[in-house]
């Protein structure tokens, strides 16, 4: 083994590694012990845009609360329960904006929900190792096509399918429920709905599933070695995973009522509140998305922006108790395990 | 309390770090109780003890890395007579050097970059002194000759024993004055070991080492002299041949014929 | 004899159940076969080159194409990244290294509520911000709004990936005697960076499929324009156009545009999730 002394060799001393003589000066300059000026710049610098994130969320929900006064002085609460929308006369009120938001998502929540745990189920219990990571891809993929795609598949494919097809069927068949009355356009809330529940299909299933899959192998064991049917541990399961898919289910909801482009194309946009799947609605993100560019009067205006902003507090609402939700049933999972 | 100028023979050595009433603490938990302790310069201090007994704690005081993790440290600790815990960390840590546990080259950077990292990010620039830098460190770390040809790949692609010595090697780039080792062979084979602890005899020459270890047989091979402790306390200090066969303290002798720990 | 019917009709119920959920993964696997076959179908005719490379011709006339919305779309995902990626690169590496202050809490729920904030009323707000001072719609007022989007998906990616890089590789850093911020700079955030770039290329492949949020920022624009103060063209409202238009001939081309945005953001995420999912293995 070759040895070296230290006055051998020509190696730069602990001294002269320090080359940037800025640095140098600086920490010369700084108390002794004290913080370098490099981590002082850094350190504060990513504060700042951590900082600038904070004020641009309160920024966002400030200006819009700034720019509704007109509107909620002029209507106060009753805006959110009147129902005249009617721009030539400055008389403006929410309340179909909101039954259609409500309606439409509930009608896509109702649906996607069964199919969802269905699927979430497959992944996580039912299906043969191979195949569930393809299926998995193939289901988040639903959730990467974008809206507008999913609008232009509605007007062209499913609205005619609907309007020859579907309503005809449950109008002549179930129209003594006050749900399928009316002519059938096609275009309206079963249409939106519908198309509702494929955007939100893969939110709740790929949550419902990673919920499912976080419960413990050893309690279906458990099951099993007591005799129980594959259903029957899926059921034990399934009450084990009930608040993460209500979670899941609350995250659905809140991508549901923001949802535009899709819904705009199919919804019929015509402000109106009916019991009927069939009729045409307007959701409180559709107005906004046709009329904000043809606010003529200051009132006009600043009611489009109260209702974007009852659309925020809804989301915020919807997810913070989702997120809470799923949050505290993860946890309580990798604690116990 | 052990009188260390009456009791042991580190009175001949120059001493390089002396450290003075040494208190750690974790938040309310105290990891290390008044440890006083004479390191003598070029030689190699072995550090042993039972899980625990704060000898990894101790090893990070020495180069102020405890107080990254949230610690604090009460005391004196003098390097050549200037107190480490008044001067900046990060010029500390040239002249402390450090090697882990857990082989840890960097995963971006090829073997080249990973030995002249300390001096590049630090604004060492030149050239062709890097190339010599290289050359002259991976030599004293034993793994010249099996690297010399492929310098440029990642520094992650190399065997265990490989990767701990370009740790090695990247750590003398910087010409500390001191190495701290942490149990530097556990994660190793027994032939990277070997290599390694032949390695440290080499190295003692010129720096000062101190290498904290559960092995004892490995203690036993490589070190002048041992410090044993005990719950966060020193129990004893001697030269190691007299640790191993005569120790004073009872708890000494009990963990080194293996009767705990 | 009763005990084995009533457990046979345990099986059977079992069967009957599995086979439904086996089921409801087929009904909904079914939509997107469709939507990707009709995309195909209907607009793959329509895509030749004269379709990227040309203008939109005036209505009425057959023909043209969706350049101009590609490149206004290219510069918008550009002003995004602009104000995005510092935003949440930054945020990201600052929250990562403080996990439990007070302040980083609260930025991380922040960053959350942001996220799911409809792109609509992101798109309202950067009309009240831009569009207002500046009176008129711009290509800058669309980043804008694309930027705000990016944020969050930006900020999570990298503080994820940025905590996933092992501990000791810090420590080697440091007990070199690297002061802190290069450690984080040029050891770190290197180790973590093909996760954070899949990670932007993911936030590119949403704002890019973004329609809501430009209507009333960036507008729209029949001509060529590269101005950042100009409305401008974009790819998602090429294709909400033209779908809305009584032209056979639009009608298409709304089908072919919508391939092209498909393709695009299919290609990413997939990309993301190999990416991802090998880093596990």
């Amino acid at each position: 083994m070759v040895s070296f002394t230290k006055e051998q060799i020509e190696v730069p001393k602990s001294d002269e590694v320090k080359t940037s003589s800025l640095s140098v000066l600086f920490s010369r300059l700084l108390k002794p012990g004290g913080k370098n000026v490099g981590d002082f710049i850094f350190e504060n610098t990513t504060r700042l845009f951590a900082f600038i994130l904070l004020s641009l969320v309160l920024l966002m929900a400030y200006e819009m609360f700034s720019k509704s006064l007109p509107s909620i002085h002029k209507f106060g609460w009753g805006f959110i329960i009147r129902t005249t929308w009617d721009p030539v006369h400055d008389e403006f009120g929410a309340l179909p904006f909101i039954f259609g938001t409500l309606f439409s998502s509930l009608i896509g929540l109702l649906i996607a929900l069964p199919l969802s745990v269905g699927i979430a189920i497959f992944l996580s219990e039912l299906s043969p190792h191979w195949l569930e990571q393809p299926v998995s891809l193939l289901v988040e993929l639903l959730a990467a096509i974008p809206s507008i795609v999913y609008g232009l598949f509605g007007i062209f494919v499913m609205t005619p399918w609907l309007r020859d097809k579907v309503e005809p069927f449950l109008g002549n068949h179930f129209g003594f429920l006050p749900l399928f009355t009316g002519p059938p356009y096609g275009f309206g809330m079963l249409a939106a709905g519908l198309i509702l529940t494929l955007m939100i299909l893969p939110i709740i299933a790929s949550i419902s599933r990673d919920v499912m899959k976080a419960i413990p192998g050893s309690m279906r064991e458990a099951a099993f070695a007591l005799g129980a049917t594959k259903w029957e541990v899926i059921k034990i399961v399934l009450s084990s995973s009930k608040s993460g898919i209500l979670g899941a289910t609350l995250l659905g909801l809140g991508r549901a009522v923001g949802e535009t482009m899709a819904v705009t194309m199919v919804i019929g946009n015509t402000p109106g509140i009916s019991s009927s799947l069939f009729a045409p609605g307007y959701t409180m993100a559709s107005v906004l998305a046709n009329e904000f560019t043809e606010a003529t009067s200051d009132l006009y205006a600043s009611s489009l922006i109260e209702i974007a902003l009852l659309l925020f507090v809804l989301t915020i609402i919807l997810n913070a108790a989702a997120r809470f939700i799923v949050w505290s049933v993860t946890k309580k999972y990798k604690a116990d395990y | 309390m052990l009188n260390m100028t009456e009791e042991t023979e580190v009175v001949d050595e120059t001493i390089r770090i002396r450290i003075e009433n040494l208190n750690a603490f974790f938040g309310k938990t105290q990891a290390l109780i008044n440890i006083n302790l004479n390191i003598p310069k070029n030689k190699v201090l072995a550090i042993i003890g039972p899980s625990g007994c704060g000898k990894s704690t101790f090893l990070r005081c020495l180069n102020r890395m405890h107080e990254e993790v949230g610690g604090k440290i009460k005391g004196k600790i003098l390097l050549d007579n200037q107190n480490i815990m008044e001067r900046d960390p990060v010029e500390l840590r040239k002249m402390v050097g450090m090697i882990f546990q857990k082989p840890n080259p960097f995963p971006t950077m090829s073997i080249f970059d990973n030995v002249t990292a300390g001096l590049r990010l630090n604004g060492f620039r030149n050239k062709k002194k890097l190339q010599e830098i290289v050359e002259v460190n991976l030599t004293k770390a034993a793994l010249w000759d099996e690297v010399k040809d492929i310098l440029n790949q990642p520094g992650i692609n190399l065997s265990g024993g490989q990767q701990q010595r370009l740790c090695i090697a990247r750590t003398l780039a910087v010409n500390p004055e001191v190495i701290l080792m942490d149990e530097p062979c556990s994660a190793l084979d027994p032939i990277s070991t070997a290599k390694i602890e032949e390695l440290i005899s080499g190295l003692k020459k010129n720096f000062t080492i101190v290498i904290v270890t559960h092995n004892m047989q490995q203690a036993a091979r490589v070190s002048n002299y041992t410090a044993f402790f005990y719950m966060g306390e020193l129990v004893e200090y001697d030269k190691t041949a007299n640790i191993f066969t005569r120790p004073k303290m009872k708890q000494t002798e009990d963990y080194v014929t293996g009767r705990f720990g | 004899m009763i005990g084995t019917l009533y457990y046979r009709w345990r099986k059977i119920k079992s069967f009957i159940m599995s086979s439904l959920c086996f089921l409801s993964a087929i009904l909904a696997l079914i939509p997107l076969f469709i939507i990707f076959y009709y995309t195909m179908s209907k607009g793959l005719s329509s895509i030749n080159w004269a379709f990227f490379t040309q203008m939109p011709k005036p209505a009425g006339e057959t023909g043209g194409g969706m350049a101009n919305a590609l490149m206004g779309t290219g510069i918008l995902i550009s002003l995004g990244s602009i104000i995005g990626l510092p935003v949440g690169i930054l945020a990201g590496i600052y929250l990562s290294a403080n996990r439990t202050t007070m302040f980083a809490r609260a930025v991380r729920f922040l960053t959350e509520v942001l996220n799911g904030i409809p792109s609509i009323v992101i798109g309202v707000v950067a009309y009240i911000i831009v569009v207002i001072p500046m009176k008129r719609f711009s290509a800058l007022a669309g980043g804008v709004s694309l930027g705000i989007l990016m944020i969050p998906l930006i900020t999570r990616t990298t503080e994820e990936m940025l905590n996933l890089v092992p501990h000791s590789y810090r420590e080697a850093s440091l007990g070199l005697g690297i002061p802190r911020w290069k450690t984080t700079l040029f050891v770190i955030l290197p180790a973590a960076f093909k996760g954070i770039f899949t990670g932007i290329l993911l936030s590119i492949a949403r704002v890019a499929g973004e329609t809501a949020p430009l209507l009333f920022t960036a507008l729209g624009n029949r001509f060529w324009s590269t101005q950042l103060d100009q409305p401008i063209a974009s790819l998602t409202v090429f294709i909400y156009d033209y779908s809305k238009a009584p032209f056979d001939d639009w009608n298409r081309q709304a089908w072919a545009a919508a391939l092209v945005l498909i393709m695009l953001v299919m290609f990413i995420n997939i990309l993301f999730r190999f990416v991802t999912r090998k880093r596990y293995a």
